[in-house]
C-alpha cells in the first residue's frame, strides 16, 4: 500500500470498477446522462490544460465539438467513408483550424484568444446553420432529416446499444485523462505548468513558449473534436446546437466547478453540472410557471459564486479529505544526464556586450553600453536604481530586443535569437521577483531547469515513455538540490520555504541547465546575514566548478567580497569597470551612489 | 444591382446599425480602459431598458426595478460583511453604508410602481426605464466585479458571462421569448435623395451622434472625465491624487450601461426586441471595440460603424444569412495585423 | 508635535521583510530625509505610509490614527506622495496632470486652481512651454518636475518624495532639490526619501539611515553627513 504504484493503480482499479459496474443498473435516463457526462468531460480535461494549466481561455471549445462532430457525419454519409476514418478526420480538421486561431492569437495577450475563439464559434455556428446543402442547417444532420450515417463498429458489430455506446465514451475518457495525467507528470507537462507562473521564467530555462501555448490549444481541440464525433455517432443525428456558444460557456462553467487547474475535476463538474441542469430544467419552470432554460440564472450567479469564494472549483474542498499520494522515490543509479563539454579556454570572452542600446518610446534606458564576461570568473553588474541593469538582463536572455548593437556568446551572435533559444546555447538565469510554482514540490521546479537537456516530446510524455529519461532528470535534480543544500527538503511545496531558500532553489533550477553563464538577478535581496554568507560559498564552489557568473546587487558587501570585476553603469551608459578596490575608489562612482554635493546648490 | 438607391439605403442602414453597435463598442471600451474588464454582458442592457419601456407602456411593473431592488440589497449586505470581514465587530459597523442601499431600495419600490401604472407620456416612460436600467451600472459592479479588484482579465472575463448568463436568463424569466416592438419617436419618414430614411432612423442618428458629443466633451473638457482617464492609464497615479479606483470602476460602469440602455431605446422601435437579442448586438459591438484594440474609443468607433455598414452590403451582395459570419470574420485581419506587429517576447516586462 | 509619526511600522512581502519595526518622526514645518542604498526598503516605507502596500504598525497624522486609511483618501487630509516612478498619467496633457493634481480641490469648488498652475508654470518654466504636450513623451527630467508639480496642486500639508533624483541628470537634480527648500519655506513638512544622501543631507533638517529594512542611526542632518557609517552602509567599505 504504501508503494506508488500501487496506490495509483488502486486508485485507477477502483476508477475502473466504478465505470464499468455502474452502467449495468443504470436505466435509460441516466445511462444517457452518464454518456453526456462522459462526453462534456473529454472537453474539460482540454480546457483545464488549456486555461488551468497554460492560462488561457477558449470560449469556443463546443465549436470544435461541432466541427469533430459534423466532418465525422458528413464525411461517413456523404462519402461513405469508414466512421473510425470519418472521425480521426474529424479531429484532424479541428486541429488544422486550432492551428490557424492560434498563429494569429497566442502571440498576444492572453485575453484575445479568448475573444478569438469567441469569434470563431459564432462563425462556426453561423456555418453549419446556413449551409444547408452540405450541413442539413436548423434542422440537424442525420436519417430524419436524409443524411443517414452508419454508428461506429467493433469487428464489424456496430455500436447501437446505448449501454454498450456509454462503455466506449467512458473508455475514451479513461483513456484521455490517463494520457492527460502522464502528460502533465511529464517534461512537457511541467514546462505547461509553467506557463501560467511567468512565460519569461518557462523560455528561460529552453521552453518554446508559443509553441508550447499552440501545443495545448490543439490538443484541447483535438479532444473537443474526439467528443463531437462520439456524440454524434452516439445519437446518429446532429444539429447546430452542438456548436454554440452558449455550449462553449457551459463547458467554461463545468471546468469552473470542478475545479479549473485539476484534471479529475474535469470529470466531478460536468458531473455536476449535468444533474444540477436537468433538475433546474425540472423545477425552475415551474416556479416561475412558463417554460424556459431559466437554469442559466442559476449557473450565472453559480459561476460569479464560485470565482468569488471558492476559486479552486468544488472538487478540492472533497480532496483535502482523502490522503495525499506518496512520491516516486529517486534512482540515485540513474545514468546522469547529458553534459556540455567545457572545451575551451578560461580567460577568454564568453559574451560581448557590444555598444548596446534600448529605448523605450522616448527613454534611452540602455545607452551604448559594451561590456565582456571572461569565462571562468564573477562579474558583478551594479548601479544605482534605474540604472538599465535589469533592462540589461532583459536584452542579453532575449525578453527584449535591443535597439541597437550586437551581443554575442561564445562568438556567435545571439541578440537575434528568442529567449528560448539563447537559454539552450548554455545561459541560465534566476529572478529578482521569484518565479518557482508555488503547488509544486522542490525537485519538480528544478526538473523543469533541464528542459533544454532532456528530449521526451508530447507524445512520449501522454504515454509515459519517458521514464529513464525521467529518472535521470530526477536523479539530476536531486544532486543539484543537494549542491544548494535543500536535497533533504526535495519533496516539500516550493511556496512553503522561507525566501532566501527559494532563492537557492532557483539557483539549482538554473544549475540544471548545466550553463556555462549564470545570471544571477540580486540574489542576496531579502536573505538574512547568515543566508548570504551560505550564498556567498555557493557562488564561490560554482566558479570553482567552471561556470561563469555575471551578478546584478546591491547588497554592496557581497558583490565586493565576491566579484573580481565589476561594471558600475548609470544612466544606462557605463560609468566605470575594474577591481572592487578600484571602483570603491573611484569619485564617480561615489558620486553615482552617494550623490554629488553640487547637486544641492 | 449598384443603383445608387440601393447603395444609400444599404448606407442609411448600416449606419443606423453602426451607431448602435458603437455606442456598444464605447460602453466596453471605457469599461475596459478603466477596470479591464472585457464585458460580454454589454447587449444585456440594451435588452433590458427597451423590454422595460414595453413593460411601462403596458401598465406593467418593469422586471429591472426587481434587479435593482434586489441588489441594493445585496449590496447593503456585501457592505456589512465587508466591514465584519475587516475585522469591526457587529457593535461597530457603520450605519451609513448598511442603510443607504436599503433606503434606495425602499424608494424605488415605493415610487416607481405607482408611476408604472399611472400611463404617463412615452419621454417619461423612457426616462423611467433608462434611469432604473442605469443603476444596474453600479450595482453589478459593487456585486459581481469588485469582490476581486485584483483579478485577472481572464476572471473579469468569466465574471462577466456569468453576468450574461444571469442578465439573459431574467430577461426571459420576466419577459418570456416574444418578442416587443416600440413606437417609433415619431412616425413615417422622409424621401432623401433616390432612398427612404425613416424618421426614427434620423432620430437614432442623431442621438448617438449627440451622445457620442456628449461623451467626448465628457472625457476631453470635465475633471471627472478627465479622472476617469486618469484611472484608466494609471491606477496608482489616479488613487495618489484622490481618484478612487472603486468609483471610478462604478462611474465607468455606469456610463457604459447608460450607453446600452440609451442603444436599446433607439433601436428597438426598428427592429424589435426579443430577451437574447441585446447579446448579439452587444457581441457585434465587440468586433469595433476589438478594431480598436479595446482600448483605443475613436477606432472603436470608427470600427463598429464600419461592422454596422459591411454587414448591410454584404447581407445584400453576398448573403443574408452569412451576414453575421462575415462580421464576425472581421476581427481575424485586426488580430492577424496586431499579431505582426508584436515585438518584443512580451508586452510588459519590469 | 510631530506632524507625522510612524510606530513599529513592518511589511512583508510574501516571506521577505521588508521593513521590519521602523519607527520615525517627522515634525511639522521640518524636512526629514531617510537615506540609504538600493534595496534598503526606502520605497516599501513610504508605500506602507501611503496604504499602498499592506503593512503592520501605527501611522498617525496630526494626532489621528491613519493606519487603515486608503491611498485616495489622504490627499483630502493635506498629504500628497511624489512616487517612485512618478505614476504620470502618460496618454493626458501636463496641464490635464496638473488640474488632476487638484481633484480633490475641485470637489471643493476651490476657485483658486487657476492661480495654484500659473505658480507652478512659473516655478517650473519648462512645464508652461509644454502645457499642451502628452505627458509621456517627455524626457524624464520634466517629467520628475511635473510630478512634483502635480503634488503641489494638491495642496499638500505633508509631501512624501520618493527618491526624486533618481535617474536624472545633476542640473535637474538641482532644480528639483531648489524647489523642495522653496517649498519648505513656505511651511510645507516634507519626508524626503532619497539615495543621494549628500545631497538630501544637506537640505533636510534631520536625516535617518536606513539598511535592510531597519534604521540604522537618527540624527541631525549635520552630524548625519559626517558620519562614516554612510558611506560605509552605501558601499559595503567596512570590510
Amino acid at each position: 500500500m504504501r508503494n506508488y504504484l500501487s496506490f495509483e493503480g488502486l486508485s485507477w482499479l477502483v476508477f475502473v470498477l466504478f465505470v464499468i459496474i455502474v452502467p449495468l443498473f443504470l436505466s435509460s435516463f441516466y445511462l444517457r446522462l452518464m454518456s453526456l457526462i462522459g462526453l462534456y468531460s473529454l472537453v474539460v480535461m482540454g480546457l483545464v490544460l488549456l486555461t488551468g494549466y497554460a492560462g488561457l481561455a477558449s470560449l469556443g471549445q463546443a465549436a470544435f465539438m461541432g466541427v469533430g462532430a459534423y466532418t465525422a457525419a458528413i464525411l461517413s454519409s456523404r462519402f461513405a467513408l469508414n466512421p473510425w476514418l470519418s472521425m480521426i478526420a474529424g479531429i484532424l480538421l479541428a486541429v488544422l483550424i486550432a492551428w490557424l486561431i492560434g498563429l494569429i492569437t497566442l502571440r498576444l495577450k492572453g485575453h484575445f484568444l479568448a475573444l478569438a475563439t469567441l469569434a470563431w464559434g459564432l462563425v462556426i455556428t453561423g456555418i453549419l446553420r446556413n449551409w444547408i446543402s452540405v450541413t442539413g442547417g436548423n434542422t440537424g444532420f442525420g436519417s430524419a432529416t436524409g443524411n443517414r450515417f452508419p454508428p461506429l463498429s467493433i469487428l464489424g458489430y456496430p455500436l447501437r446499444d446505448e449501454r454498450l455506446y456509454t462503455y466506449l465514451i467512458w473508455f475514451f475518457v479513461l483513456l484521455v485523462l490517463f494520457l492527460s495525467l502522464n502528460l502533465m507528470r511529464s517534461r512537457m507537462g511541467l514546462a505547461i505548468k509553467a506557463l501560467r507562473t511567468g512565460s519569461i521564467a518557462a523560455a528561460s530555462f529552453g521552453v518554446n513558449v508559443s509553441q508550447l501555448k499552440m501545443l495545448t490549444f490543439l490538443l484541447a481541440a483535438a479532444f473537443a473534436a474526439l467528443a463531437g464525433a462520439l456524440f454524434a455517432f452516439k445519437e446518429l443525428f446532429i444539429d447546430p446546437k452542438i456548436a454554440d456558444l452558449s455550449t462553449s460557456i457551459n463547458l467554461l462553467i463545468m471546468a469552473v466547478m470542478g475545479g479549473i487547474g485539476s484534471l479529475t475535476g474535469a470529470i466531478f463538474g460536468p458531473g455536476l453540472f449535468v444533474f444540477l441542469e436537468s433538475f433546474l430544467q425540472e423545477y425552475l419552470p415551474w416556479l416561475i410557471g412558463r417554460s424556459g432554460n431559466y437554469e442559466i440564472i442559476a449557473f450565472g450567479f453559480i459561476l460569479i459564486f464560485i470565482l468569488h469564494r471558492a476559486r479552486q472549483g468544488l472538487l478540492p474542498l472533497l480532496r483535502d479529505l482523502l490522503p495525499a499520494s506518496p512520491v516516486k522515490p529517486i534512482n540515485h543509479q540513474a545514468e546522469p544526464l547529458p553534459k556540455r563539454i567545457l572545451d575551451r579556454a578560461e580567460g577568454e570572452v564568453l559574451l560581448r556586450v557590444d555598444d548596446v542600446s534600448k529605448n523605450f518610446g522616448g527613454l534611452r534606458a540602455v545607452d551604448s553600453l559594451s561590456f565582456e564576461v571572461k569565462r571562468g570568473e564573477i562579474l558583478g553588474l551594479i548601479g544605482p536604481n534605474g540604472a538599465g541593469k535589469s533592462t540589461m538582463f532583459n536584452l542579453i536572455t532575449g525578453v527584449l530586443r535591443l535597439s541597437e548593437g550586437e551581443i554575442s556568446f561564445k562568438d556567435s551572435l545571439i541578440s537575434k535569437l528568442a529567449p528560448h533559444q539563447i537559454a539552450q546555447r548554455g545561459i541560465a538565469r534566476t529572478f529578482q521577483h521569484l518565479n518557482l510554482i508555488g503547488n509544486m514540490s522542490l525537485l519538480d521546479n528544478v526538473v523543469l531547469g533541464g528542459y533544454g537537456r532532456t528530449k521526451a516530446n508530447v507524445w512520449q510524455g501522454m504515454l509515459g515513455l519517458e521514464g529513464g529519461e525521467r529518472e535521470r532528470a530526477r536523479a539530476e535534480a536531486h544532486r543539484q538540490l543537494k549542491r544548494v543544500g535543500l536535497a533533504e527538503q526535495s519533496f516539500e511545496r516550493a511556496d512553503s520555504l522561507a525566501l532566501g531558500k527559494q532563492r537557492l532553489v532557483e539557483i539549482a533550477r538554473a544549475l540544471m541547465a548545466d550553463p556555462e553563464l549564470i545570471l544571477l538577478d540580486e540574489p542576496a535581496a531579502g536573505l538574512r546575514k547568515h543566508e548570504k554568507a551560505e550564498l556567498i560559498d555557493l557562488i564561490r564552489k560554482l566558479k570553482a566548478e567552471g561556470i561563469t557568473v555575471l551578478l546584478v546587487e546591491h547588497d554592496m558587501e557581497l558583490v565586493m567580497t565576491l566579484c573580481e570585476r565589476i561594471v558600475v553603469v548609470n544612466y544606462g551608459t557605463k560609468l566605470a569597470e575594474g577591481s572592487p578596490k578600484a571602483i570603491k575608489q573611484n569619485p564617480k562612482v561615489l558620486e553615482a551612489y552617494l550623490g554629488s554635493e553640487s547637486a544641492s546648490l | 444591382m449598384f443603383e445608387p438607391a440601393i447603395i444609400l439605403t444599404l448606407l442609411i442602414d448600416g449606419l443606423t446599425n453602426g451607431a448602435i453597435y458603437a455606442m456598444m463598442a464605447l460602453g466596453i471600451v471605457v469599461l475596459y480602459s478603466v477596470t479591464s474588464v472585457i464585458n460580454v454582458a454589454q447587449g444585456e442592457f440594451v435588452m433590458l431598458s427597451a423590454l422595460s419601456i414595453a413593460s411601462l407602456r403596458a401598465a406593467k411593473i418593469p422586471g429591472v426595478l426587481y434587479i435593482a431592488v434586489v441588489g441594493l440589497i445585496f449590496w447593503s449586505i456585501f457592505n456589512a460583511l465587508a466591514m465584519m470581514r475587516q475585522g469591526a465587530a457587529p457593535r461597530q459597523l457603520k450605519i451609513w453604508p448598511i442603510l443607504w442601499p436599503l433606503f434606495l431600495a425602499g424608494l424605488l419600490i415605493s415610487v416607481v410602481p405607482p408611476l408604472a401604472k399611472a400611463h404617463l407620456p412615452y419621454p417619461l416612460q423612457i426616462f423611467i426605464a433608462v434611469v432604473l436600467t442605469t443603476l444596474l451600472g453600479p450595482i453589478c459592479y459593487r456585486l459581481v466585479l469588485e469582490p476581486l479588484p485584483k483579478a485577472s482579465i481572464l476572471v473579469f472575463l468569466i465574471l462577466a458571462i456569468g453576468l450574461h448568463l444571469a442578465l439573459t436568463g431574467l430577461g426571459l424569466a420576466f419577459w418570456g421569448p416574444q418578442p416587443y416592438d416600440l413606437p417609433p419617436f415619431s412616425k413615417g419618414g422622409m424621401i432623401l435623395g433616390p432612398a427612404y430614411v425613416s424618421y426614427q432612423a434620423l432620430w437614432l442618428l442623431a442621438i448617438s451622434a449627440l451622445l457620442m458629443l456628449a461623451l467626448y466633451l465628457f472625457f476631453n473638457h470635465t475633471i471627472y472625465g478627465k479622472a476617469l482617464r486618469a484611472a484608466a492609464v494609471n491606477r496608482l497615479g489616479a488613487r495618489l491624487m484622490g481618484i478612487s479606483a472603486v468609483r471610478a470602476g462604478r462611474l465607468s460602469f455606469s456610463i457604459s450601461v447608460f450607453l446600452s440602455a440609451v442603444a436599446g431605446v433607439l433601436i428597438t422601435p426598428i427592429t424589435k426586441m426579443v430577451y437574447d437579442f441585446g447579446f448579439l448586438i452587444g457581441l457585434k459591438g465587440f468586433v469595433g471595440a476589438i478594431i480598436g484594440g479595446l482600448t483605443n474609443p475613436v477606432i472603436a468607433a470608427l470600427g463598429a460603424i464600419f461592422v454596422g455598414v459591411a454587414e448591410q452590403f454584404s447581407a445584400f451582395y453576398i448573403s443574408s444569412a452569412y451576414k453575421d459570419v462575415i462580421v464576425f470574420l472581421l476581427i481575424i485581419p485586426v488580430l492577424l495585423l496586431r499579431s505582426l506587429q508584436h515585438q518584443d517576447f512580451e508586452e510588459h516586462v519590469d | 508635535m510631530s506632524l507625522l509619526s510612524v510606530k513599529d511600522l513592518s511589511v512583508r512581502y510574501g516571506g521577505v521583510e521588508a521593513v521590519s519595526k521602523v519607527s520615525l518622526e517627522v515634525p511639522q514645518a521640518a524636512l526629514v530625509t531617510v537615506i540609504g542604498a538600493n534595496g534598503a526598503g526606502k520605497t516599501s516605507l513610504l508605500n506602507a505610509i501611503t496604504g499602498v502596500v499592506p503593512k503592520r504598525g501605527l501611522v498617525s497624522y496630526q494626532g489621528e490614527d491613519i493606519s487603515q486609511a486608503s491611498p485616495e483618501s489622504l490627499v483630502a487630509k493635506g498629504i500628497t506622495l511624489v512616487p517612485e516612478r512618478r505614476e504620470l498619467f502618460a496618454a493626458l496633457s501636463v496641464l490635464d496632470n496638473l488640474r488632476l493634481g487638484a481633484f480633490h480641490r475641485y470637489l471643493k469648488r476651490d476657485s483658486t486652481i487657476r492661480q495654484d498652475i500659473e505658480r507652478v508654470f512659473s516655478i517650473f518654466p519648462r512645464l508652461a512651454e509644454r502645457q499642451k504636450q502628452l505627458a509621456g513623451t517627455m524626457s524624464g527630467g520634466e517629467q520628475q518636475m511635473l510630478a512634483v508639480g502635480r503634488a503641489m496642486m494638491s495642496r499638500p500639508k505633508l509631501l512624501l518624495l520618493d527618491e526624486p533624483s533618481l535617474g536624472l541628470a545633476p542640473l535637474i537634480v538641482a532644480e528639483i532639490f531648489r524647489v523642495i527648500s522653496l517649498l519648505k519655506s513656505e511651511g510645507v513638512t516634507v519626508l524626503l526619501i532619497e539615495q543621494n544622501a549628500r545631497a538630501a543631507l544637506k537640505l533636510a533638517d534631520y536625516g535617518y539611515l536606513m539598511e535592510t529594512g531597519n534604521i540604522l542611526l537618527g540624527a541631525a542632518a549635520k552630524e548625519l553627513i559626517k558620519d562614516k557609517r554612510v558611506a560605509e552602509a552605501y558601499l559595503g567599505l567596512s570590510h
